[in-house]
This record gives structure tokens, C-alpha cells and sequence, in this order.
């Protein structure tokens, strides 16, 4: 069924062996179908990179705009048309650095579109530069000698802002990623699905993770499911190093725009 | 009325249903006006965005719902605009974009006129296109021609530009509002018609968002149906002379302007505020052997019209800027192309352009 969604004479897609991404477009395909949206009613929308490619391969209206912009596009074509669904592709450095200024207000507004962010904490088609995500410490085309800028918690920063969904999976949580991104398409407002993926080509092959399994291993090893933590852990603790949350960080019903009037 | 607010209400009477802004001296006034009336008016949305580079992004969004969208905005923003302007091009995405011009280079004159846009607006992004802009000279004609400008967005799928400036943005006067403005609206996308196949006038047919279309938009250099090919230099070309062609070929068709004695041996070209004075010294104080032509269209530059003056002994051209449509106009003419640069935001006097003519040999 998933197939009619797919626009087959587009592939093969220009995604690199082992990539996230290809898992990630599947989980968001399989959470829009769930949510019986009329094909024709729904829009995808990216801005520059290799998650904004991810529009392209779906049979729908879709908009794959310029670098960081693609929120502020979505913005338009919802508040235009409250009765479209819409659902953007965006990276890391799409979202966080170039579009970091459209994310945050759009968290703000809680404009109701659902934003799922491919977090490989690289550049990957510009060829492996560092990013807003990369950590510290890890290596890219330009952070030769390590990234020494804090990264962005990009869950942290939609909730700060106003968003009322926001959850971290990875590519690896594949079954919650799917019913995390169905919750967001449902919640009204802005909702952030943050997936931290592999991308072996440009993070990988420099980080010691070159293999796609590698990072798959490190995903599944060092995500910390936030319920859990919070039960478990004394107040204050810090996580272990290189660890990191996962799991819903808010579900909540502030004040939204772009739905459709009750009248 | 004021300018600014008359552009507002061309604007609406045209049916503009989506306005995205951000506030910049001297063109605020049209998003507050917006901001009063469009709540008060079924399915339309005004919403002020973050900054310039969203409020453009907001607008194509919303084009591609069907809607008739519009911003307004000032140098520096209409600088942050420039990027996503060469999206709307590439796309085929009908906008219109108020741009009441204040002295630059950077923040400059916020409060005063200029001209100094007039090139940024044909050649501002990156890559070859074309894009339609007028110019209106008083408050009737900002009414009128941004209402007009969202017919000719339509028409040729394309932004199109109110080029006004403060002077005109900001001055008052009476207009006649009349009861209906004609619109066109773009040609519909045939059934089983690729999205992005041209008709024989090169502009294909629109679809909106959410009819079942299943249009890929995308601003890579794309095939018929949407598709991304970036490195096929042929189709590159043939995209590209395309989005050129739709536009320049039909520059005659497309010309607004209005001519004042086709026997002038001194001829003032001009539009936007110098076609006051201008018309103040040919007009009013009849200054003879002289007339003038107004472009109401700046692009695509109308050239053909320069020949309606078989008299003619120089162009003089006044402009609020250091002589650029000055030199457009040389390279179409073999008599003196005389520009009458003014910056700082004053219009040009009348004496300004008496000497003008007496310099280029008249009045003996």
C-alpha cells in the first residue's frame, strides 16, 4: 500500500548505501498512511540537503525549496490552506544552523505541522562538513582536529520555544520513531520528531563508525530512554558520556495556528 | 489615500488573499494596513514573519495553495528577499512584491526616496531570468498597478514588482477606487498535462496545491514533470531561455506607458516620482520642443518605444539614482542618452530639468 505513495519512476533515490534516511522516510510514510490523510491533501516540504531530497520520492504535491527555509515555506502553504496537511523533511544543519531563526518561531506560533528532522550530525551533501549537532569532539571536513562548538539539543530547543509534540528516536527505534511521528501528525500545533541516523559516508567513515551497523550499534547502545531515566536516575545526574535521551519530551495543548476554523 | 495604503487596497480589491511581512521603514504601512483588513475578510491570512527571507518563503508557499500573495517591503529586506525571489522564478510561482525604495547602499535613508533599486530587481539573485516590474508615479497608480501586477503574475507565472519609493509610498492623495479591477487568473494545467510543459506562450498551466495534482516543485534546474536534472546542460538551457523568453517576448504586449509629444526634439524618459516634475515641465510650463515617456513597465524594458520619437535629438533621463536606466536606455538608441542623476531623496526640480534640456542643446 505503501507504494502508492512512492513515485517509482524517480528511483533508484540518490541516497547513499547504508543511509538512515531511506529507514526514516519509511516510518513517516508508514505513520501517514495510519492516519487515513487524503494523499491529495498532503504536502512535503524540504529545504537544501540530503533528508530534503526525501520529498521528491513521494506521489504528492510537494515544495523543495531553499537551505533552511523550508519551515517558513511550509508556514505559507498552512496558513493558506489550514485543510492541507503538511509535513516537512529537514537535517540538521538545514534546521539548526541555516533555518535555525524559521524553527524557532515556528516552535513560537505552534503552527500545525509536523517537522521531521534527520539528525546525522554532518553536512552529508556538501561532503562531510560540520554541523550545529556535530558533537564535541568528533571529526568532519571542518573540524579536522575535532568539533569544539557545543552542539544544539534539538528536542530541548522545540520545547524551550513552544512546540507542543516534540521526541527524539533514532534509526534504529524504528517501531517508536513510527508511533512518535503518527502522534505528531495527530497533535495540533508545531511537532519536532528529532531522529538521530547514520550516515557512514561522511560521519561514519571519519568517526571510527564505518560501517552502517556500527553507528546502528552506537544509536541503540547509547540512547537512554528519557522515562526511564527520570525514574531511575537521582535528580541532577548527569547521563553518561556520549549518551543521549530518547522518547516523547512533551505532548501538551497550547494555542495553535493554521487549523482549519470550526465554523 | 496614501500610496502605501493604496497599494494595500489594489491589492485586495485584486482578491490578494495572503500577505507575509516584516516591518521596514518606509513600507510598514502596507502591512498595517493589511494587518486591519485582511482579518475581516473570509479566507485571507496576514501574518508578520520573522524576517524578510520567511515572509518571501510564506508567500510562494501560499501561491502554490492557489491564493493571491503579496509582501512589501524596503532595500534591506528586499536584499534578504533576493535568494528565494530566483526560487519563485525558477518555480513559476505567481507573487507580487512591493518594494518602496529608500536610499542605499545598506541601511542608508530610511526616510527618503531613491531609485537605487531599479537594477537589483531585474539582475538582484543569482543565475539568468527575467521578472516583470512597474512603477507607479502617483497614488492612483499604485492602486491601480499592483492590482494589475497580480494579473500579470498570473498570467506569466512569474513575481512581479510595484517598484514605488517613499515619496510616492508615503504621499497623499485622492484616487478613484473603482467598483471592480479586472482579473485574470493563470491558465489551468490541462488534464494528464505534465505540471511544468509549456503552452505555445512558454507558461504552463497552474495547478494548486491539494487538487490531486501531485506537483514536485523544486528550485534544481527540472524536467516537465518536476523531476530534478541537474546536469543536462540542454535542458538547463531550454529551462532557462524559457523562463526568459515567456517574459521578454512579450514585452510590448506587457508595456504600460503613456507618451507626450511624439514630435519632441528633447525627450525625458522617466517613471515612479521624476515623472512628476517631469510632467510639470512639459505639461505645465510647456517647455517647447519637448515631451516625455513614461514607462509604467521599467522590465521588461519596452525598447521599442524609443522610437516613437522620429525627432528626437537626446534622451534625458531623470533619476533618483546614479544613471541606471539611463544606460539601459543608451544601448538601444544612437542619439545622447543625457541622465539627470539626483540621490539624498529630493525629487528633481523643474529648473533641474530646464537646465537639463539647455545642456543637451535645446531652448537656443
Amino acid at each position: 500500500m505503501r507504494d502508492d505513495w512512492l513515485r517509482e519512476d524517480r528511483l533508484p533515490h540518490i541516497y547513499c548505501a547504508g543511509c538512515g534516511n531511506g529507514t526514516i522516510m519509511n516510518c513517516v510514510l508508514e505513520a501517514v498512511e495510519k492516519t487515513g490523510w487524503d494523499q491529495k491533501k498532503t504536502i512535503f516540504i524540504s529545504g537544501i540537503g540530503c533528508s530534503s531530497r526525501a520529498p521528491g520520492y513521494i506521489l504528492t504535491d510537494s515544495l523543495h525549496t531553499t537551505h533552511g527555509r523550508a519551515i517558513a515555506f511550509a508556514t505559507g502553504v498552512k496558513m493558506a490552506n489550514p485543510s492541507l496537511h503538511v509535513v516537512v523533511f529537514t537535517g540538521d544543519g538545514d534546521l539548526a544552523a541555516i533555518g535555525g531563526n524559521h524553527f524557532i518561531h515556528a516552535c513560537r506560533r505552534n503552527i500545525d505541522i509536523t517537522v521531521v528532522c534527520m539528525n546525522n550530525h554532518i553536512y552529508g551533501m556538501t561532503g562531510g562538513q560540520g554541523s550545529p549537532t556535530t558533537p564535541i569532539g568528533k571529526t568532519s571536513t571542518t573540524t579536522p582536529y575535532g568539533a569544539d562548538e557545543a552542539p544544539f539539543d534539538l528536542a530541548e530547543l522545540a520545547m524551550a520555544a513552544g512546540a507542543n509534540y516534540v521526541a527524539r528516536w533514532t534509526s534504529f527505534h524504528v517501531k517508536q520513531l513510527t508511533d512518535s511521528v503518527l502522534t505528531g501528525l495527530n497533535t495540533p500545533g508545531f511537532s519536532l520528531i528529532e531522529v538521530r541516523c547514520q550516515c557512514p559516508t561522511s560521519y561514519g567513515r571519519r568517526n571510527k563508525y564505518r560501517e552502517p551497523v556500527d553507528y546502528m550499534t552506537y544509536l541503540k547502545s547509547h540512547a537512554v530512554l528519557k522515562e526511564k531515566w527520570e525514574r531511575s536516575a537521582a535528580p541532577g545526574t548527569e547521563l553518561p558520556v556520549d549518551s543521549f535521551l530518547v522518547g516523547e519530551f512533551v505532548r501538551r495543548q497550547r494555542p495553535v495556528m493554521g487549523v482549519p476554523d470550526e465554523a | 489615500m496614501q500610496g502605501n495604503i493604496a497599494s494595500a487596497e489594489g491589492a485586495l480589491a485584486a482578491g490578494c488573499t495572503f500577505f507575509g511581512g516584516y516591518p521596514i521603514t518606509p513600507s510598514t504601512e502596507v502591512a498595517e494596513h493589511m494587518a486591519t483588513r485582511m482579518p475581516k475578510i473570509k479566507g485571507a491570512c496576514f501574518i508578520q514573519m520573522e524576517d524578510e527571507i520567511a515572509s518571501i518563503a510564506a508567500v510562494i508557499g501560499a501561491a502554490w495553495t492557489g491564493a493571491r500573495s503579496m509582501t512589501a517591503t524596503s532595500g534591506p529586506g528586499f536584499s534578504l528577499m533576493m535568494e528565494n525571489i530566483g526560487y519563485a522564478v525558477m518555480t513559476e510561482t505567481p507573487c507580487v512584491i512591493v518594494n518602496i525604495q529608500r536610499g542605499g547602499p545598506s541601511t542608508g535613508q530610511p526616510t527618503m526616496a531613491a531609485q537605487g533599486d531599479i537594477m537589483q530587481v531585474k539582475f538582484g539573485s543569482h543565475g539568468d531570468y527575467s521578472i516583470i516590474a512597474l512603477a507607479p508615479s502617483s497614488v492612483q497608480e499604485c492602486f491601480d498597478l499592483t492590482a494589475k501586477a497580480f494579473n500579470l503574475a498570473d498570467r506569466f507565472r512569474t513575481p512581479v514588482f510595484l517598484m514605488a519609493d517613499e515619496v510616492i509610498g508615503h504621499m497623499r492623495e485622492k484616487i478613484e477606487i473603482p467598483d471592480s479591477v479586472e482579473i485574470v487568473r493563470p491558465k489551468p494545467l490541462p488534464e494528464g498535462a505534465l505540471p511544468f510543459a509549456p503552452g505555445p506562450d512558454g507558461v504552463s498551466g497552474f495547478a494548486a496545491f491539494g487538487t490531486g495534482r501531485h506537483i514536485p516543485v523544486t528550485g534544481l534546474t527540472h524536467d516537465e514533470r518536476g523531476y530534478p536534472d541537474t546536469t543536462n546542460p540542454a535542458r538547463h538551457e531550454s529551462l532557462v531561455r524559457r523562463l526568459v523568453s515567456k517574459i521578454e517576448d512579450a514585452r510590448h504586449d506587457i508595456a504600460d506607458y503613456s507618451i507626450v509629444n511624439e514630435e519632441a526634439e528633447y525627450v525625458f524618459v522617466c517613471y515612479g516620482a521624476p515623472v512628476r516634475t517631469v510632467r510639470e515641465v512639459v505639461e505645465r510650463l510647456r517647455l517647447p520642443d519637448t515631451g516625455y515617456l513614461q514607462l509604467r513597465t521599467v522590465w521588461p524594458f519596452p525598447e521599442g518605444l524609443l522610437s516613437r520619437f522620429p525627432k528626437v535629438k537626446a534622451f534625458i533621463v531623470p533619476e533618483m539614482n546614479l544613471g541606471m536606466m539611463a544606460r539601459e536606455i543608451e544601448r538601444h538608441v544612437s542619439v545622447p542618452v543625457i541622465p539627470v542623476s539626483k540621490i539624498g531623496g529630493d525629487l528633481h526640480t523643474p529648473e533641474e530639468l530646464v537646465e537639463a534640456v539647455k545642456a543637451a542643446g535645446g531652448l537656443l
